[in-house]
């Protein structure tokens, strides 16, 4: 058993109001410089919908992640782009690279008109320029384009996530009256079997060992840009300016120095949990080689227990520090992800081992406004799951490689967790009610009470678990951790300008 | 005195400036060590243009080298009117594939105004003495026939001499001046290697044909 730790994310799309502030908080510290503009580390798309950039989901259209060929029986894994020859004969022109088109052209705008336009019976105006080669352009596309568009049937029908539903689950998401959206936050996903890493020709792509955290190596990039079409979330972007790619770091630097993530600290609906997972390195192979529905359930068995005294003695003997043991031991991502079972990764059939888990959004309605009030919509909840607003079916396909029952699952401990304490808080739910849902969803009622915690009040230690970093040693045997703080960033000592 | 100049201090100053200033370069600015594509910008010219140009002049380039380092194989390639023929109609078809790629690149560089943005005085320098380069180099495969033969028994000794540190001038110095242009140009386009975005060439991943698929670094070894 070889033990790895992994600095490990969970989104609860429930509490996710889709303002943005993660994207902006990112794009100030890492992305605003020329050759960036255009990437969002992360970003926050309105599902269903296209998102950013337009398709990249559609892997048939952009050739990201992995597949499996051979027998059945003993499957060879290989990268969806191409094998390691044909890398070779693609090197001067990428078939399945997006280009700038595909996520959309920054722009700024012609502000000194607005001062400088000579007196006239007109107000003067501000036109977009490029922020490429400065010529006017018209505005045709942005990162959130299609932001709170997701319902509607222009945008939506696109959702390459709707191909194998049924007419009957299709014509339910589209009807006026069922319209429903909602916000998906997307950030690097840190593989732990990265395309990015794979397909990358000089090997400038790596994982750190000490928190799995994925980085590109800036001196090593030799601007190939095969990690752009492999990675199948679209998450490692050119810069067409240096020629190099980038992506996000998880701010690493945030985290050696104890402080979580800018887009994690900086959400406001409070729906991002960061902390350590311990897994077993030696199962990655074999857990992305099994078939589609079983690779979730594959997934959290790599992960192992922090609290298991043979794992603790493992993780020693790999050389985990004490320290992130604790850390892997407090984590709220060990707790939706394997106690609870109620957080997926997104697009498991891709299979690249995402560490950033979603709890899907809660999204049937339990109840509408009526005259004298709300009234629930029906007795048994858990049928109203079946007729959901959201097909089941379509957070399968997102978040379990097509899986209804583990959606289902997580659904009915939501669900039983809100029935629990609106029988404690409101009293319109009965508590033989409520005991009910919490037998029908397996969880007892500490566990609905934890579940309400983390959910409800966590504070901003029980959110953020951050491991200490073993770097942070290493450090200070060189120089002054405080001079250190004040460094660490994206910066060089070159400015990373173009060629020579 | 010129055939000196030309012939031999010229080269040597050029291979003596690209291997050192391209060694500076990787050790003092590893991160200039790019391709620096612009595919990102256009990727539909790119694709032709790039893909004809690479296409048709690397196997050029290996076989000019072939000339160099096994010139009795390269001799005995050509030692039948049937192969000669073949080798020489290979090579022309390679030339004018670069050819065509190199003038859709360079249309493209023209034309397109967010390529011209991330184009650099050297890209032009670059790009006109690769156009140069295989224009002259076409010019002798059609005007003075079976190059191919009398390649081994003029450029191949002269580079022999200089590489072996016997410099003989000779070789060359009586030649028409097309082909004496195609290698002063050569000598160029070595000279300018380490300040141009020719330096890509020496990044070639040869290295992704056996590395494991995944990359895993550790900080610090572990302390036991």
């Amino acid at each position: 058993m070889k033990i790895r730790s992994q600095v490990s994310m969970v989104f609860h799309l429930d509490k996710c109001i889709g303002c943005h502030t993660c994207s902006i908080a990112c794009k100030n510290i890492w992305t605003d410089r020329q050759g960036a503009e255009y990437m969002w580390w992360n970003n926050v798309e309105t599902k269903p919908g296209v998102g950013f950039p337009t398709l990249w989901e559609d892997q048939e259209k952009y050739k990201g992640g992995w597949e499996l060929t051979g027998k059945p029986k003993n499957p060879d894994l290989k990268l969806k782009l191409q094998n390691r020859l044909q890398t070779f004969g693609n090197l001067f022109s990428n078939p399945a690279m997006p280009t700038m088109d595909d996520y959309y052209e920054p722009w700024t705008y012609n502000y000194g008109d607005l001062f400088n336009s000579p007196l006239g019976d007109d107000q003067p105006t501000a036109r977009p320029i490029s922020r490429v080669d400065g010529k006017p352009i018209e505005i045709e596309a942005g990162p959130n384009w299609d932001d709170d568009l997701g319902g509607s049937n222009v945008y939506a029908a696109n959702d390459p996530l709707l191909e194998n539903m049924s007419e009957e689950d299709k014509r339910r998401l589209f009807s006026i009256e069922q319209i429903f959206y909602f916000y998906m936050p997307r950030i690097c996903n840190h593989c732990l079997n990265a395309g990015c890493v794979a397909a990358c020709p000089s090997g400038a792509i790596y994982k750190r060992a000490e928190d799995g955290i994925v980085l590109i190596n800036q001196d090593k990039c030799r601007g190939w840009r095969m990690c752009v079409s492999a990675c199948p979330y679209k998450k490692t972007y050119y810069n067409w300016a240096t020629g190099k790619s980038e992506k996000c770091i998880l701010c690493y630097p945030r985290i050696e120095s104890g402080q979580a993530p800018a887009c994690f600290h900086s959400c406001v609906g409070r729906i991002r949990y960061l902390g350590v997972l311990l897994y077993d390195a030696d199962q990655i192979l074999d857990a992305v080689k099994v078939p589609d529905e079983q690779l979730v359930q594959r997934q959290r068995e790599m992960i192992l227990d922090p609290h298991d005294p043979k794992v603790v003695a493992a993780a020693k003997e790999s050389g985990i520090p004490d320290g992130v043991i604790t850390a892997a031991q407090r984590s709220p991502v060990y707790r939706y992800v394997k106690e609870w079972e109620m957080a997926l990764p997104l697009h498991p059939e891709y299979r690249t081992l995402p560490m950033l888990f979603y709890v899907p959004p809660l999204l049937p309605v339990l109840s509408v406004a009526q005259e004298g009030g709300a009234q629930r919509v029906e007795n048994d909840l858990f049928s109203s799951l079946e007729n959901a607003r959201v097909p089941v079916r379509y957070m399968s396909r997102m978040l379990s490689a097509g899986n209804d029952e583990l959606v289902v699952k997580a659904y009915q401990k939501m669900i039983a967790v809100r029935l629990y304490k609106r029988a404690q808080e409101v009293g319109d739910v009965t508590a033989a009610e409520a005991a009910a849902a919490l037998v029908k969803a397996g969880i007892s009622a500490e566990e609905a009470e934890a579940i309400y915690r983390l959910t409800s009040l966590p504070s901003y230690q029980e959110r953020f678990v951050i491991p200490p970093a073993r770097r942070e040693g290493d450090i200070e045997e060189i120089y002054d951790p405080q001079q250190r703080k004040a460094e660490a960033g994206f910066g060089r000592s070159q400015s990373p300008h173009r060629g020579l | 005195m010129l055939d000196n100049l030309l012939f031999v201090v010229f080269p040597y100053v050029a291979v003596a400036v690209a291997v050192g200033g391209t060694i500076y370069r990787f050790l003092t600015n590893q991160f200039s060590f790019t391709s620096l594509s612009s595919q990102f910008l256009e990727s539909d010219i790119q694709f032709w243009g790039s893909t004809l140009w690479h296409y048709g002049i690397i196997p050029t380039l290996v076989i000019h080298m072939m000339g160099f380092v096994f010139p009795k194989v390269m001799e005995a390639l050509h030692g039948t009117p049937e192969t000669l023929y073949l080798a020489e109609l290979a090579g022309k078809i390679l030339g004018i594939m670069a050819l065509v790629g190199a003038a859709l690149l360079f249309y493209r560089r023209v034309s397109q105004s967010k390529i011209r943005v991330v184009t650099t005085p050297a890209d032009w320098v670059v790009m006109v003495l690769l156009i140069n380069q295989v224009v002259l180099g076409l010019w002798i495969a059609f005007g003075y026939r079976w190059g191919a033969t009398w390649f081994v028994h003029t450029v191949t000794p002269w580079v022999v001499s200089l590489a072996t540190f016997q410099p003989a001038p000779q070789f060359v110095s009586a030649l028409p001046l097309v082909p004496k242009l195609h290698f002063l140009n050569a000598t160029l386009l070595i000279l300018v290697f380490p300040f141009t975005r020719l330096v890509h060439m020496i990044t070639l991943p040869v290295e992704y044909l056996w590395r494991s698929f995944q990359r895993v670094i550790w900080t610090r070894r572990k302390v036991v």
